[in-house]
């Protein structure tokens, strides 16, 4: 009783503390308008980054990528690799205030790989069931051990959504989308807005400060950085790197950064149809020359003022992953030159360079372009809007495609599917069964120093066959008002709202 | 004009002029007329001979000097990857002025014929083509461009058919309203009583009355069109870069308004002239051949 | 005259269903398929082929269309691929949006437009004349990015008088919602003013030319009467035509003010749609705004007949 009388005069300080002080409203400026904001369905970056106020996950990432609990507070594989066993936090509802258990994470995981259309299915294919031990413990059975089960767990497969509310709206459920995260979702305008607003019953509830959140979809770089000026937004994502001096410059904006998990690269046409029968698509030597001609300190310095990173594996220079063994090569003109006449090319290589539309991928392919010149490779650049482009990467009609990645938390995301013979994002057509066997290595032990090893051999092999050049690494830049204290940067580039206060 | 010319006495005829020469010599009275006139061969000559003028290759990049401001190495400034952008300016007006003047070209002979044909027979055909340019009208322009560009592939010849068929609707609608309001005028009616053939009247009686609005709209529509081809450019179906037009140096330039707004000025100074011109020219034209001024 | 109306409004079926007709086989043409647009990063096999099921896109083009129009005759205009929002809602929210931004925009392409062009016309060969054409003339040629980006900076960010972007509904709060509007409805405004500017110019010379101008200037009557009361009424019939028209195009080609001013009308929802292959989206938006464009069309025609007293007698 006497506990019900504290709670109430709590909640009546609260209360009069909101009054006195007015609601506090976080806007936030998106580059997209997101798509469906169903975890099971959804399907773009920017749908992560309101996902990230709405919905939390069994595990998050720190900004050395280390698995952090959330939802869950711990996790065991057992020596077979063949289950995990996983501890829920207690105490935890739902928007809707149903509870949080064992059940509902059995429920939500079921889900994601079963729902028709699910996109999750792939990251949770491994999974043969999910057993229910006790309301506060999962088992997940595997068909095989599989290591990036819990870093898939720390993205949209491991977003928790309420039984309740999903049975009900079935597959409009991402229209009111209810999980168990610090916001709930009030109301979307489509391209207009998003409000969420705070959810008093979260776990974690004592680290929210800011009333009520609205996701604004800003297409143009140039005008959310005059709305973030003006007052009109708080933080905005994707500013572009050639307005940072800008942002730097003015005393009432703070930038905050971190480098992409994902990678930028060109994908060449090595073993899908005819186009794959040019010098570029045959010869390795060819496709070295390319690597050695293009100058990545050149090209992120001349479109991006330098503020991205060179690269050549599908990691960045700074992830753990990362094989050092094979750093970023310089450019080298002269023996570019020399791989050519060793792949007996005479005259010079005309390559089909299929560009998706946007100023800034353009800028880069014409940098590339000129800097492949000098080699005698011709790069024709065909700007093609973006699905038509994927329409055609997937048919081979391409040499060369200029494509990006936006990462995944376990190495696995960026390599697996665009390397293994007939994976679907494998639109190089590159088939190499000594390739494939690793890959399928790579994902059995959960050790990273094992996986390492196993890694470096793809590297060396994928390296030297070049069925994608990788480029550079994007750094996310978000910038907000001084005014905005506690925001603090993840490589995955999501916008976490929890212990951001608003002076 | 010619049937009138046979009349006149021979001793008179020195003294008479042909409709051509009397046309120039109007013109040439307009001052704004001859800015115009100027102006456009300039862009011509420019064109034509750009290689002989342009002080840097307009393709070559200098990655040690981008987005630089204007100053005397490069008058206009350099662009995103460092090119000259006086240079792609003056190369750009092969793109943007074939652009603009061939797809208007492309719209005015289809646009008009059908629209003197629709407005001036009525009945089933004009419903008919009404109907056609209506759907056209209603259908975005985004989605046959995209379609457009996937079936006849990148290039800049074929950008200016999309924008030319694109351009058309407006050009019927036009025609058909201007001949609906003047084939009730009296002299109209005069010329069918004696007699006339339907053709004759709207070639030699109804055509030089809606000179002026379709003069006017061409004119107009050209600067519309150099825009246009920027916009194809981006889905791929214009000029494909490097190589410059206005309009797509404009599209580069919207990234970079407040910190290198040079990129933008120059191109888009550039289509303000030419279309200034155009128009003027069209002004100057308009009243030359009109039959009732000296 | 209602006869004359009655049976345009006929015609508005076999035009509907030929627009109908022409979006989806363009779409369809269009490279690239919805299920895989959509799925983006996500290329799974499986889920891809699900949605093409759910969507019919594994039948023949014919069934599909049979799908839609059995769709739209019982008033159900489909669902979003992307975002599973009903296409109907979606429509009606946006509607007013782009119908407020739309109408500001042509009251102020008429308002300066027609009184630059009278003004031009009746001072030809003055500064008036030449100012009134530089001006018309910098508006077209004038990139609306560049114009919006340029206004964003002065008002909102250097003088912070008008909010820099985003919407307020008129019901919501009509001063705050005219303030979110005023700008992308001048920039579009802007451009159109340079076409009605020009053609308005161009007719009142030659209605001022003509005989019957001269019969009534012979007759004495007050220039500014000749003017308004016979000049601009005979000149008014491109300006229909053209109004009628722009105004057409407001409905769904503000892609890029609407984008620069996060404007959520019809223009930025067709582009994003076309560019995600969300088939249902476009042809719901496509169906309303050639209805409402076809409309304006048959109100034009019974303009031109109310301006010239001679066409009445045809109808």
């Amino acid at each position: 009783m006497k506990m019900v009388k504290i709670a109430i005069s709590a909640a009546l300080l609260a209360l009069a503390a909101t009054a006195a002080q007015a609601e506090s409203t976080l806007r936030i400026g998106l580059a997209e308008d997101p798509d469906i904001l169903d975890p099971t369905l959804a399907r773009t970056y920017v749908g992560r980054i309101v996902f990230a106020s709405i919905c939390d996950k069994l595990f998050d990432i720190d900004e050395h990528l280390n698995v952090v609990p959330q939802l869950a507070l711990s996790h065991e594989t057992s020596s077979d690799g063949k289950t995990v066993t996983i501890k829920l936090r207690p105490n935890v509802t739902f928007q809707d205030d149903e509870k949080f258990d064992a059940a509902a994470a059995k429920f939500s995981l079921e889900r994601h790989m079963t729902m028709t259309g699910s996109f999750r299915k792939p990251e949770l294919a491994a999974v043969d069931h999910v057993d229910v031990v006790d309301p506060l413990t999962i088992k997940i059975v595997l068909k095989h051990p599989y290591a990036p089960l819990i870093a898939q767990l720390t993205d949209r497969s491991g977003m928790m959504v309420s039984p309740k509310a999903a049975k009900a709206e079935g597959d409009k459920f991402g229209l009111h989308p209810v999980c168990a995260g610090p916001y709930k979702f009030v109301e979307r305008v489509p391209q207009d807005r998003i409000v969420v607003e705070k959810y008093a019953g979260y776990w974690n509830a004592k680290n929210v400060f800011i009333d009520k959140i609205i996701y604004l979809p800003i297409v143009d770089a140039t005008v959310r950085l005059a709305n973030l000026k003006s007052g009109g937004l708080d933080l905005i994502e994707r500013v572009l790197a050639t307005d940072i001096k800008a942002v730097r410059a003015d005393k009432n904006l703070r930038l905050a950064t971190a480098l992409e998990l994902g990678y930028q690269g060109m994908d060449i046409n090595v073993g899908k149809g005819e186009e794959s029968k040019g010098p570029l698509g045959r010869s390795a030597k060819v496709r070295e020359a390319l690597n050695l001609a293009i100058d990545r300190k050149a090209l992120t310095q001349v479109v991006f003022n330098g503020e991205f990173v060179p690269g050549d594996q599908w990691v960045s220079p700074q992830h753990p992953y990362y094989q050092k063994k094979f750093p970023v090569p310089e450019r080298n003109v002269a023996k570019a030159k020399a791989l050519m006449k060793e792949a007996g090319i005479t005259g010079r290589v005309p390559v089909d360079f299929m560009v998706p539309s946007g100023a800034e991928t353009q800028a880069v392919a014409e940098v590339i372009q000129a800097m492949a010149a000098e080699v005698g490779i011709d790069m024709k650049i065909r700007v093609t809007e973006f699905a038509t482009s994927l329409k055609k990467a997937e048919a081979g009609e391409y040499q060369a495609y200029l494509l990006a990645w936006s990462g995944r938390t376990d190495p696995d995301g960026n390599l697996y599917s665009f390397h293994k013979c007939k994976a679907p994002l494998n639109y190089t057509g590159y088939c190499n069964p000594d390739v494939d066997k690793l890959l399928d290595e790579s994902r059995i032990p959960s050790d990273p120093k094992a996986r390492m090893a196993i890694y470096e051999k793809v590297t060396q092999k994928l390296l030297t066959d070049h069925p994608i050049l990788y480029l550079y690494h994007r750094r996310i830049l978000i910038a907000h008002t001084a005014r905005l204290t506690g925001y603090k940067q993840m490589p995955d580039g999501l916008v976490r709202v929890i212990g951001l206060k608003l002076k | 004009m010619t049937d009138t010319a046979l009349d006149v006495p021979l001793a008179v005829e020195a003294a008479v002029e042909s409709p051509t020469a009397r046309a120039w010599r109007r013109l040439m009275r307009r001052k704004a007329a001859i800015f115009g006139l100027f102006v456009i061969a300039l862009f011509i000559v420019v064109a034509l001979l750009a290689p002989l003028i342009v002080p840097y290759d307009p393709i070559r990049q200098s990655w040690s000097a981008v987005r630089r401001a204007p100053s005397w190495a490069h008058i206009f400034g350099t662009d995103d990857v460092g090119r000259d952008v006086f240079s792609r300016v003056i190369y750009g007006s092969r793109a943007s002025l074939f652009a603009g003047v061939i797809s208007v070209g492309i719209a005015l002979s289809v646009g008009v014929p059908l629209g003197l044909l629709a407005g001036y027979r009525g009945g089933f055909i004009d419903a008919l083509l009404s109907r056609i340019t209506d759907a056209m009208l209603a259908c975005p322009f985004i989605i046959l461009a995209i379609a457009l560009a996937a079936f006849l592939g990148p290039s800049l010849g074929n950008a200016m058919i999309a924008i030319g068929i694109t351009t058309t609707p407006i050009f019927i609608r036009l025609t058909r309203g201007q001949v609906m309001s003047v084939k009730v005028e009296e002299y109209i009616e005069a010329a069918r009583a004696v007699g006339n053939p339907r053709w004759r009247i709207a070639i030699v009686h109804i055509l030089p009355n809606i000179l002026p609005a379709l003069l006017v709209q061409a004119t107009l529509s050209i600067a519309a069109a150099i825009i246009a081809e920027a916009a194809l450019s981006y889905l791929g179906l214009g000029q494909q870069p490097p190589y410059p037009s206005w309009g797509s140096m404009l599209n580069a330039a919207q990234r970079f308004l407040t910190s290198a707004p040079w990129m933008a000025v120059w191109p888009g100074l550039a289509i303000f002239l030419s279309v200034l011109s155009f128009n003027l020219v069209g002004d100057g034209l308009r009243d030359a051949l009109d039959p009732r001024e000296r | 005259m209602l006869k004359y109306i009655g049976k345009r409004l006929l015609q508005l079926i076999p035009t509907l269903f030929f627009v109908s007709v022409l979006i989806f086989s363009l779409q369809h043409l269009m490279p690239g398929d919805p299920a895989t647009v959509m799925a983006g990063e996500e290329q799974d096999p499986v889920a891809i082929e699900q949605i093409r099921k759910q969507y019919h896109l594994d039948q023949p083009i014919v069934v599909q269309y049979v799908y839609w129009v059995k769709g739209v005759v019982s008033g159900d205009l489909g669902e979003s691929m992307r975002n599973k929002e009903a296409v109907l809602p979606l429509i009606l929210q946006k509607l007013p949006v782009t119908m407020q931004l739309a109408a500001m925009a042509i009251v102020i392409a008429l308002t300066i437009g027609i009184s630059a062009g009278v003004i031009s016309a009746v001072k030809k060969n003055t500064v008036w004349d030449y100012a009134a054409n530089v001006f018309a003339l910098w508006g077209i040629s004038t990139p609306n990015f560049w114009l919006g980006i340029m206004l964003i900076f002065l008002f909102s960010v250097q003088l912070g008088w008008l909010p820099t972007s985003g919407y307020v509904p008129l019901r919501e709060n009509w001063q705050a919602s005219l303030a979110s509007t005023i700008m992308p409805a001048f920039v579009l405004g802007n451009a159109i003013a340079a076409i009605l500017m020009r053609h308005t110019r161009s007719a009142m010379l030659q209605v001022l030319e003509s005989d019957y101008v001269r019969t009534a200037r012979a007759k004495g009557l007050l220039e500014r009467r000749i003017i308004i009361k016979h000049a601009l009424r005979n000149a008014l019939t491109p300006v229909i035509t053209l109004g009628a028209l722009e105004f057409g195009t407001l409905l769904s080609g503000a892609v890029l003010t609407e984008q620069i001013f996060t404007i959520p009308g019809f223009g930025k929802l067709i582009v994003d749609s076309v560019f995600n292959r969300d088939y249902a989206v476009v042809q719901g938006v496509v169906l309303v705004t050639a209805t409402i464009f076809i409309i304006l069309n048959l109100l034009a025609d019974v303009a031109y007949h109310l301006v010239n007293p001679r066409l009445r007698a045809t109808l």
